[in-house]
């Protein structure tokens, strides 16, 4: 009934009468004609330039001239995505997540976007069921492709246990009879729980899946250097990247319970063991302080790589300088690094050395020049000197971890 | 660590294919758990190698292991499509089960999906533990091993397996020795005939030479046009970077960004 549209004879008059009192407040809001059609005042569009033209930015760039924009801002922020409903599944097709950190990753996004693909394909109707062991701390579940949610939490999950988790899988897929069970095969736990349960349950696995082409699959064999296709099985380890993720629907992640009990395992973690950080390989490194030109005092640098507990890297010129072995370099000709954490000393950011810290999630810069390139890519900046930044950085990580101690004791 | 004599230790032994050439080859893997049990008993480790004994390549291939320092190697001798898990669960069950098995983490050529040490382990009723780097000491009376396990990143994982046990062995673990050539034409292999039943469901795979993957396109969902152009052209900005002055406030932002990404 709203669709329709009224003519307000008044207000178009007050809008047409630029003396009336109210004209600025009316005028500024959308105008509609006689006939309903919205009217744009084209003389209001864009802003003069320095050279006294007229610009009109349509990239959206521009910022505080609202004059020129399409009332479309707010209404984008916020999109709701349709909510992809399953009451009565056909089957079910059950994913077992790896959670590092208690968050999803690329490869658990993926394998979920497969099993997706599985439950939908043809028009058929299959349920999704994620199984998460120990912490879950990502809200975006829903977004990923969930459509029930099984989340293990007690305290046996949060040590390395897998053959708790494989027999607690075992038991959930007797439970649910799924048509297919999908598991990342990575290292960081999929890859070792699925073989387990195949081992368990008896099934042949495909390993190393990269495409689903109808009802057959295509995995890597001999070690990554032939494609075997063959038909679709039960058990996938699923290689990353072999679907798209769920990107435009949201599901449900209603919560399901299964009875688990506590085995008596075999095997016992006694944690992490603390490993040279400079004996492991640069471009598997996780935590990285890297030097260059800018830094005068290289023994404090080696200080502070210690003290931090991160591996040593270098730019090219710190290499060609002899400051730092070949081995150390970071960059095209030297290691692409993947580091969670970057931090470039006294490097301005030469384009071979970006190349090689594409990949890193958080890179932190310490320079003198706040215009370098390595500032620009950095997620925190800190501008100042190089050497006296790194010291109080050094009294700040020996008083926490002193206070830590104390903490113990 | 010292030679322990009263511990049993067999590696299962595959041949590599080099990745470029093709040629047969020791494989890294299965040489580092060579490498490994030789360190843990000398020259009282067993190693066997299931496959063709007609194949002239393979026992070539063989014979860089021979030539690390085993004075023997035993070959179960099994057609080319033989499920090779029946014949060596076979030859295990026959003998004496050893207190550990070494492999590597997976094949160099085949289907390499890496279920040997589960499928071995299952059958055989042993503990299975993956991707070891090393192996720091076994207790034959408490029947326990500590394992070092190799995690991503370069991390190391120590855990206590009980015996009996089947482990993989990762890149991570030591480099093995070289191979000798005096050792490696002097060591034996003998053939043992074992019982193999043919791998039929693999008869019906097609292999061929792996393809490059197509390379993830970054999809744009852009709803108009002005945005559609603005994401193809647009420079990657570096999210909002913050920058911070002085030195004091400088060490505390990188401080506090360590700890948050629990770098700490």
């Amino acid at each position: 009934m709203s669709e329709l549209f009224r003519r307000d004879p008044r207000a178009q008059w007050i809008a047409r009468n630029r003396l009336h009192p109210l004209h600025q407040a009316i005028a500024a809001g959308p105008v509609y004609g006689p006939s309903g059609l919205l009217r744009k005042n084209v003389h209001g569009l864009g802003f003069i330039g320095p050279n006294g033209l007229k610009r009109i930015d349509r990239s959206g760039n521009s910022s505080g001239d609202a004059s020129g924009r399409r009332g479309s801002g707010p209404a984008q922020a916020a999109v709701v995505l349709p909510l992809h409903q399953v009451s009565k599944p056909d089957f079910t097709i059950v994913v077992a997540l790896d959670l590092v950190s208690g968050r999803l990753n690329g490869h658990d996004k993926d394998t979920l976007g497969l099993a997706q693909q599985l439950a939908n394909r043809n028009g058929a109707n299959g349920v999704v069921i994620a199984v998460a062991f120990g912490e879950l701390k990502d809200d975006s579940l829903d977004h990923a492709g969930v459509d029930r949610l099984i989340h293990l939490s007690g305290n046996q999950y949060y040590d390395y246990d897998p053959e708790q988790r494989s027999r607690d899988l075992s038991v959930i897929v007797k439970q649910f009879n799924p048509q297919h069970i999908l598991l990342p095969d990575s290292i960081n736990g999929g890859g070792d729980l699925g073989r387990r349960l195949a081992a368990k349950l008896k099934l042949r696995p495909a390993c190393g899946v990269w495409k689903l082409d109808h009802d057959s699959i295509v995995c890597r064999g001999s070690a990554g250097k032939t494609d075997i296709t063959r038909a679709l099985s039960r058990l996938l380890l699923v290689m990353e990247e072999c679907s798209e993720p769920v990107s435009e629907t949201r599901h449900e992640q209603l919560a399901l319970t299964v009875e688990s009990n506590k085995v008596k395992s075999l095997i016992v973690d006694h944690g992490n063991v603390e490993v040279d950080p400079n004996a492991i390989p640069l471009g598997e490194a996780g935590f990285i302080l890297s030097g260059g030109n800018g830094i005068a005092d290289w023994p404090g640098f080696h200080q502070a790589a210690t003290t931090l507990g991160a591996t040593e890297g270098a730019s090219r010129v710190a290499v060609d300088d002899g400051f730092m072995p070949r081995t150390r370099q970071v960059g095209a000709t030297g290691s692409w690094v993947t580091a969670q954490v970057y931090i470039a000393v006294g490097i301005s950011g030469a384009i071979q050395h970006m190349q090689g810290i594409g990949q890193c999630d958080k890179v932190v810069a310490i320079n003198t020049d706040e215009g370098c390139d390595m500032v620009k890519r950095a997620d925190l900046s800190a501008i100042g000197d190089s050497s006296e930044i790194l010291a109080s950085l050094v009294d700040l990580v020996l008083q926490h971890k002193a206070g830590e101690n104390k903490d113990v004791a | 660590m010292s030679l322990n004599h009263e511990l049993s230790i067999v590696t299962l032994v595959s041949v590599g294919e080099h990745p470029a050439s093709g040629r047969a080859r020791r494989a890294e893997q299965d040489a580092r758990a060579v490498e490994l049990g030789l360190k843990l008993v000398g020259d009282k480790l067993q190693t066997i190698y299931a496959g063709s004994a007609s194949d002239k390549q393979a026992t070539s291939a063989l014979r860089s292991y021979l030539g690390m320092g085993l004075s023997e190697i035993t070959l179960l001798d099994l057609p080319e499509q033989a499920d090779a898990v029946i014949g060596l669960v076979e030859h295990f069950k026959s003998s004496q089960c050893p207190d550990i098995i070494l492999t590597g983490v997976r094949a160099e050529s085949g289907e390499s999906s890496g279920m040997m040490a589960y499928l071995l382990a299952e059958q055989l009723g042993m503990t299975v533990v993956a991707s070891i780097a090393d192996i720091l000491s076994i207790d034959v009376n408490a029947k326990h091993a500590e394992i070092l396990q190799a995690l991503p990143r370069g991390q190391r994982r120590k855990v206590k397996v009980s015996l009996p046990l089947v482990a993989s062995v990762d890149m991570a673990a030591s480099e093995p020795r070289q191979s000798a050539f005096g050792p490696a034409m002097r060591g034996q292999i003998n053939a043992e005939t074992s019982h193999s039943e043919d791998d039929i469901e693999r008869l019906q795979w097609q292999t061929a030479p792996a393809k490059k993957r197509p390379k993830r396109l970054k999809i744009v969902k852009a709803k108009t046009a002005a945005d559609r152009f603005k994401a193809a052209t647009a420079k990657a900005a570096g999210g909002g970077g913050k920058v911070v002055y002085g030195t004091p406030e400088s060490a505390q932002a990188i401080f506090d960004l360590l700890k948050e990404e629990g770098m700490l």
